[in-house]
């Protein structure tokens, strides 16, 4: 039973493995590969979204703050104060995590919409925060961020490098790189959801006080849940804005808040692997619909809709239970 | 000193009324459904626009007015007739943003009616403002707070002297024990939407005059509207037009005397202040959990 359990969280890692890494050979040109980086590191937010929403039952409609807060905390520390990238991922995830805890404590104590509320109201402090502190952050027009760098070693989207003897461009690199995070990402995740820690947090979202019964503390793997879905936020976001060489205060916007708590939805609420895919549809749908020109907006509020109300459950939930009834039907009809 | 002072109260009672309107717009559909609507604002937006569109082509402008009302009431119905009733199994956040997508539906709608631009409405009078201590009261935020007051008075008399009330309040409580002595629930659900969206877009052709309008004009008026709700404690309508008043003030406050870029910051501290010493608003009902 542990076994097959084991396999088969093995097997959804190997099955992206394959995806992520074969992905190169339909990507032909920079823009292709700028837009599959930028899904991996939003996916890799994602995944940490979704530990909170998915797995705990907790709403989340600020996220984007955390995000910004990381982006803008490496972009600061390597910008204005000549910091290397890696320990200012790492220290602005350690103040991102701090920061959530101290604000998780109380707010996470709120049920529903007002859980909803206080989240929406976090972000939106930072991204005002960050709006308005022109010095630091260049205010509503942005700033620049400098190239990634580990130990001297620096990787930027317009270098040459060579990997296993093979010629690769920047963009190509940056997607590899951005590719091997993502698997990181939801490695971790998927190790922590079938851990004790996941556990107690299913019991959160199934019920609160039933879990609070069996002594799970629930106050605290709330808070720590929260904690992680930010340290995530901020690890992305510094990779974002040192991939993006530009950030502007969009990355910790409201509006950005709902992009992501949507592809959580629209992918599969609790599906480490639908929210992946609700990243990547999301982020592609712009892409198709700039096609309808004027019509986009509406085509992309219409289809958000219908989705949501003929698949509540999200896309990868949905699709593996209509093939698992295909499936079934067949076997029955062998018989 | 004191004019100041009483300037920016008048300025924060004013936008404090709108955001009452919008407020008592959420609580009407929460009560209802226990959805919160974030197409909140896009009725406000419709008022206002299809007001300035109307009287742009001609028409007198109440006449102009009542038919965006109507129109904003259209929307309200279909809104729940197409959105949010074939969804009754989803979750609390899939309907979050399936009214997310209707907001951003309609937003479409709106920039390909009405393009991206800012318009501007008349006053509803040329009234000279009036001065009190130095401060000036404009005409149309009389127009605004006596609107307000009216609608107040006229959603307390619907819901405790009409019959179509009387079933909207029991749905609320009790949806299966309404059924049974035979209210229609989907119709009352569809009359809630209804009344929501009249009361979203009279509070948006009553404040274009003052703010402007354009399509996305909603956004942040819905926010703010959903903030003053859950200040005030969602459900509770007294809480919504209190909510809505003393986040108009204090926004006005903070942006006369301390800075208007952190005004908004201020609005959304001040909701996680009221939240963390009282959980559910200041006048939220206390709700026994079942288990």
């Amino acid at each position: 039973m542990l076994n097959r359990f084991m396999q088969s969280r093995l097997r959804g890692l190997m099955v992206l493995a394959v995806i992520l890494f074969s992905l190169p050979v339909f990507l032909s040109n920079p823009f292709h590969y700028e837009l599959a980086t930028q899904m991996a590191i939003i996916a890799g937010t994602v995944v940490g979204l979704n530990l909170l929403v998915g797995f705990a039952g907790q709403i989340s409609l600020g996220h984007a703050g955390f995000f910004g807060l990381g982006a803008y905390f490496t972009g600061i520390m390597t910008g204005h104060y000549g910091w290397s990238a890696i320990p200012a991922l790492v220290v602005g995830a350690i103040l991102v995590g701090l920061i959530a805890w101290i604000v998780g404590r109380p707010i996470l104590r709120l049920k529903g919409h007002y859980l909803s509320m206080a989240t929406l109201a976090v972000g939106f402090i930072i991204a005002i925060i960050i709006n308005n502190e022109r010095q630091l952050t260049g205010g509503p027009d942005g700033m620049p961020v400098p190239v990634f760098d580990v130990f001297g070693w620096e990787l930027s989207p317009f270098g040459t490098y060579s990997l296993f003897g093979i010629e690769l461009n920047g963009s190509e690199a940056w997607y590899l790189f951005a590719a091997a995070v993502l698997l990181v990402a939801v490695w971790l995740a998927q190790n922590l959801i079938d851990s004790p820690i996941g556990r107690a947090l299913r019991s959160v979202h199934g019920s609160e006080v039933a879990a609070r019964v069996v002594g799970v503390n629930t106050a605290r793997y709330k808070s720590l849940v929260f904690v992680i879905s930010a340290v995530y936020a901020s690890v992305m976001g510094g990779l974002y804005a040192h991939f993006q060489g530009f950030i502007t205060p969009a990355v910790a916007s409201f509006d950005f808040s709902i992009v992501l708590i949507t592809m959580v939805v629209l992918g599969g609420m609790g599906s480490t692997m639908g929210v992946i895919l609700g990243a990547v549809v999301l982020k592609l749908l712009p892409q198709i619909l700039t096609h309808f020109q004027e019509m986009e907006a509406v085509m992309f509020g219409l289809i958000l809709m219908l989705t949501m109300i003929f698949m509540p459950k999200g896309l990868l939930p949905t699709l593996q239970m209509a093939v698992s009834k295909r499936l079934k039907r067949r076997a029955g009809g062998q018989q | 000193m004191l004019s100041e002072f009483l300037q920016y109260l008048f300025t924060g009672i004013t936008i404090g009324a709108t955001y009452a309107l919008i407020a008592l717009g959420f609580t009407l559909i929460y009560n209802a459904s226990h959805v919160i609507n974030f197409a909140q604002g896009e009725f406000l937006m419709i008022g206002g626009m299809t007001t300035v569109s109307l009287t742009g082509m001609g028409v007198p402008m109440p006449l102009a007015i009542v038919l965006a009302v109507l129109l904003a009431g259209v929307f309200g119905i279909l809104l729940q007739r197409f959105a949010i009733a074939p969804a009754k199994q989803a979750d609390v956040v899939t309907l979050i943003i399936i009214t997310i997508g209707a907001s951003i539906f309609i937003r479409g709608l709106a920039q390909l009616v009405w393009g991206k631009e800012y318009h501007v409405m008349p006053n509803f009078s040329r009234d000279e403002p009036i001065r009190i201590f130095g401060a000036v009261l404009n005409s149309q935020s009389l127009w605004v707070l006596g609107v307000g007051a009216v609608l107040v008075v006229a959603l307390v008399l619907f819901f405790t002297r009409t019959l179509i009330g009387k079933a909207i309040l029991a749905t609320s409580m009790n949806k299966q024990a309404a059924r049974l002595v035979g209210i229609r629930t989907q119709l009352v659900l569809m009359l809630a939407f209804m009344v929501s969206a009249l009361l979203g877009s009279i509070a948006g052709v009553v404040v274009a005059p003052i703010t402007f309008t354009s399509y996305d004009i909603g956004i942040m008026l819905g926010l703010k509207g959903f903030v003053a709700a859950a200040i005030g404690g969602l459900g509770s309508g007294v809480g919504a037009v209190v909510g809505g008043l003393l986040l108009g003030v204090v926004e006005a406050m903070t942006a006369g005397y301390v800075s208007s870029d952190y005004k908004d910051a201020v609005a959304f501290s001040m909701i996680l202040v009221v939240l963390f010493f009282m959980p559910r608003g200041l006048f939220g009902a206390k709700v026994v959990e079942r288990v």
